[in-house]
């Protein structure tokens, strides 16, 4: 709940004598105020500075330091105030997160300091209000980045107990660790280089013989270029392997695109190597040394530069993509235009709009070869129209598009982060949602077990479980309590729901009467009048069998049951739903939390399911649970 | 860290082109003079005040000394109960929007909104659209320190929706249907569709003591005196402030 909804419960509980006429059942007990005192004003001292405010308004929240009985480890008895030696600054959010409900992240704080101060004051940052929300976590991020890099500088410093497989791909995929990983870097670097030089070089016209035309140095020096490349892919075929063996997963490896080149760059050789020197399949040969240019891209290993402009390629490809969509639809109208223009006109080399289509481009990127020229009026009309435009075209757009590009990538980032944070906050809200009601649930056998107890006079024990959950919690539980008398109905959670649904599917059992145990709410508790009870509605001793779709389905069946008796959570499942933990829920909804009632024998320890005994730590309450219940 | 926005402004800060409304208009001193001139009327200044009026409506409830004779709360209750009412509500009043969010926190599993409804009507006893704080506290004040008679006598005024005097069986199924509107999808037993018409049949014949078909006051306060039951669960509410 709300802190502000807080001061609104009073109302909700007297406006639910609106159902007291109606309702056909005894309404439950209203708890009572143990000590019911004045609100006062109480002085909060952080580091001097005095901040004053009700005492109710502290006890919104008692899952805080502030609204809990932690706080009176900070009382100062001199000056009758509350000192902490923090920052008062920071203090002034975490006060007004009691007195609106909201939390705020204050811009100018440093997201660690102030991560301390939530942390001390027992406060999830989650519940930071939507307003503050994105900057917070954005400086968060920021922070974790800035983290996660000095973490990485101090890697470096060598691990003992590496395998030798893992010293290499470290070594492979950060050349700074050791000499050794920089001699190799440096010289893969060298024979990509000499290697890439090659291949130009061979093209070269070299000296001809006297009478012969000129040839490329590849001809002429053949065997001393082929040396050349077998010695760079006997290298390149080296590292491939070396880099195959030491990656963590090799078929991630070779999936990726790094592999691929290197794959790819080799693999002419190779194929060159297999086929024979046949004339059909020369020509086919031809091309394939046409890959051995991606050697070059081998270079983005060592160079950083190279593989972040890759990657903002990649993410921008949708701008391009239209930036290119746009040119091709401006392209298409021009030729077209041209064509018909020029189609009159004798020897015109527009010969056709695909022939066009090189003059629009040559002319829109104001390059202007001259090969194609309009001769008729019409066509010069528009042919200058076409070279204006072209400038507009290209020009304007890659400024804004790489302006756009800036702008749409940090959008698209946010968006999705918007995304990613509706379905997060919404998680969360249902999981408050939840949890109210779920502390509900769970707080009715506490209520019930309190009602139990009072009746037996445990007095400490009961006060033991009272304190579980706060005063506010537990009207706001007896409100729902009469609500469930007035409607004659019960209030389970959803896993609940679908099981007896299912259940009662399956088994077709008469429509279930509402729990017995709430039917016990007033009209006592103790345990022989309930198992009376028991028995008027269903005398046959299926009465075990019916109480088991509510109960965990690894419970023993215990044959003749004569008493019953409510497990109890402990406190961690009443708290607060504001202040719960995202992954609370998971053990609220686990099944041995659903256990209402289980059934014992009297002589034999309570038996548990064995996640419900994992999740009660409170093992001697099992015991006094048998203490009581068997009267 | 680095700003998020480096090329251009988020588009709350984007130059807006300056719109020709009639606003701006009359703010042209031009205008304002062929005005003045073609009409002979005198300086009638509503024009521009009467934007003035679109403020914030507020208001301002009558002093502690009033409240405190018209209900039977202490000073210090009636300063506590304001500062929660004034806290949620910095206006002063309550609509019925904001009233169905608060009471609908209270119950998360079910739709609050239509008892939400009533309850509004049942406290809003001017029938203006909004809840004062007065009429918040006179409510709070029969429900909490009222008589038993009286108690009875607010309840059916909520189940008497058009406050005829008369509850009929349609009233009273609506006002059923929404108690169990509140109580949601989950529950055991489920609830069913004829569950609220069961209800409404179960109290009207407790209620409808000349099986006329409506409940007047005096049945209704009569036939709760008599039962048990309820004039003990009227007590459960006395010490919620």
């Amino acid at each position: 709940m709300a802190a502000g909804v807080a001061a609104w419960l009073p109302f909700a509980r007297a406006a639910a004598i609106g159902w007291m006429p109606v309702a056909n059942l005894p309404m439950p007990v209203a708890p009572t105020e143990k000590s019911k005192r004045q609100d006062e004003l109480i002085i909060l001292n952080v580091s001097g500075r005095r901040f004053q405010t009700w005492r109710n308004t502290l006890d919104r929240y008692p899952d805080t330091l502030l609204g809990s009985s932690e706080k009176e480890f900070f009382y100062n008895e001199e000056t009758k105030e509350y000192f902490f030696d923090r920052d008062p600054d920071v203090f002034r959010s975490v006060l007004n997160f009691y007195r609106t409900g909201k939390l705020h992240y204050p811009r100018y704080e440093c997201i660690s300091s102030y991560d301390e101060e939530l942390a001390f004051f027992g406060i999830v940052p989650e519940i930071i209000g939507d307003c503050c929300y994105e900057e917070y976590k954005d400086r968060k991020r920021e922070n974790a980045e800035r983290l996660m890099d000095d973490q990485e500088d101090n890697k470096d410093a060598k691990l003992p107990n590496m395998t030798f497989r893992e010293t290499m791909w470290r070594a492979f995929e950060n050349p700074h660790t050791s000499t050794m990983a920089l001699v190799f870097y440096y010289v893969t670097g060298f024979f990509i280089a000499v290697s890439v030089i090659t291949n130009v070089v061979e093209t070269v016209p070299c000296g001809s013989a006297p009478n012969q035309k000129e040839v490329p140095c590849g001809e002429r020096y053949t065997v001393a270029f082929f040396c050349m490349d077998t010695a760079c892919v006997m290298i390149f075929t080296v590292e491939y392997l070396m880099r195959l063996f030491a990656a963590p997963s090799r078929y991630r490896f070779m999936r990726s695109v790094m592999s691929i080149i290197d794959v790819v760059a080799i693999l002419p050789y190779y194929i060159g190597l297999v086929m024979t020197d046949n004339e059909d399949v020369s020509g086919a040969f031809v091309t394939l040394r046409v890959f051995r240019v991606f050697r070059i891209f081998k270079f983005s290993r060592h160079s950083q530069g190279l593989r972040i402009l890759g990657y903002t390629l990649k993410s921008c490809a949708s701008e391009l993509g239209f930036l290119l969509f746009s040119l091709t639809m401006a392209i298409i109208i021009f030729a077209t235009v041209m064509f018909y223009a020029e189609k009159g006109s004798s020897s015109s080399k527009f010969t056709s709009i695909p022939a066009s289509f090189w003059y629009t481009i040559v002319t829109m990127t104001t390059l202007g070869y001259g090969d194609m020229v309009p001769k008729t009026i019409a066509g010069k009309i528009f042919g200058s129209i076409c070279s204006l435009s072209g400038v507009l075209v290209i020009a304007l757009p890659v400024p804004v598009i790489v302006s756009n590009f800036s702008r749409i990538y940090h959008q698209n980032q946010r968006a999705d982060k918007r995304r990613a944070q509706k379905k997060a906050r919404l998680a969360r809200i249902r999981i408050s949602k939840t949890g109210s009601s779920n502390a509900f649930l769970h707080s009715k056998r506490n209520g019930l077990f309190n009602e139990a107890l009072e009746l037996t006079s445990s007095t400490e024990e009961e006060q033991r479980l009272s304190k579980s959950t706060s005063l506010l919690e537990s009207q706001h539980h007896h409100l729902l309590h009469c609500l469930e008398k007035t409607t004659n109905h019960e209030f389970v959670d959803e896993q609940y729901y679908q099981q007896s649904y299912l259940d009662a599917g399956l088994q077709n059992y008469p429509s279930r009467s509402p729990s017995l145990s709430s039917q016990d709410g007033m009209t006592g508790t103790c345990c022989t009048r309930r198992s009376k009870k028991h028995h008027t509605p269903l005398p046959n001793a299926s009465a075990a069998t019916h109480m088991q779709p509510l109960t965990h389905t690894h419970t023993h069946q215990q044959g003749l049951q004569e008493l019953s008796t409510i497990h109890i959570q402990p406190l961690s499942t009443s708290r607060s739903s504001l202040n719960m933990r995202v992954d609370e829920p998971a053990p609220l909804n686990c099944q041995s939390s659903q256990i209402t009632t289980a059934i014992i024998s009297i002589p034999t320890p309570p038996v548990t399911t064995p996640e419900g005994d994992a999740h009660l730590p409170a093992g001697p309450a099992h015991q006094n649970v048998v203490k009581v219940s068997a009267l | 860290g680095k700003d998020p926005n480096p090329i251009g402004q988020t588009e709350g800060s984007k130059w807006q082109k300056p719109r020709l409304s009639r606003k701006s208009l009359m703010k042209c001193c031009l205008v304002k003079w062929i005005i003045a001139s073609t009409t002979q009327q005198g300086p009638g200044k509503d024009s521009s005040d009467s934007d003035l009026e679109l403020s914030m409506v507020r208001h301002q409830p009558e002093g502690l000394e009033q409240l405190q004779a018209q209900t039977q709360f202490t000073r210090k209750e009636l300063q506590s109960l304001y500062r929660g009412f004034k806290n949620e509500c910095p206006s002063g009043l309550v609509d019925e929007e904001t009233f169905k969010t608060i009471y609908s926190q209270f119950f998360p599993q079910g739709d609050a909104t239509t008892y939400a409804h009533f309850l509004f009507n049942a406290f809003d006893m001017d029938r203006n659209g909004s809840i004062r704080f007065e009429d918040f506290v006179l409510g709070l004040s029969v429900l909490l320190r009222g008589s038993v008679t009286e108690k009875l006598r607010w309840a059916f005024n909520l189940y008497d929706i058009n406050k005829d005097g008369y509850i009929t069986k349609e009233e009273m199924l609506a006002i059923m249907t929404s108690i169990y509107d509140m109580m949601g999808r989950c529950t055991l037993p489920s609830v069913r569709d004829d569950s609220p018409f069961e209800h409404v049949e179960k109290f009207f014949q407790k209620m409808d003591r000349n099986r006329d078909g409506v409940v007047t006051i005096d049945e209704f306060i009569e036939t709760c005196q008599k039962d048990e039951s309820i004039m003990a669960s009227m007590q459960l509410f006395e010490n919620v402030i």
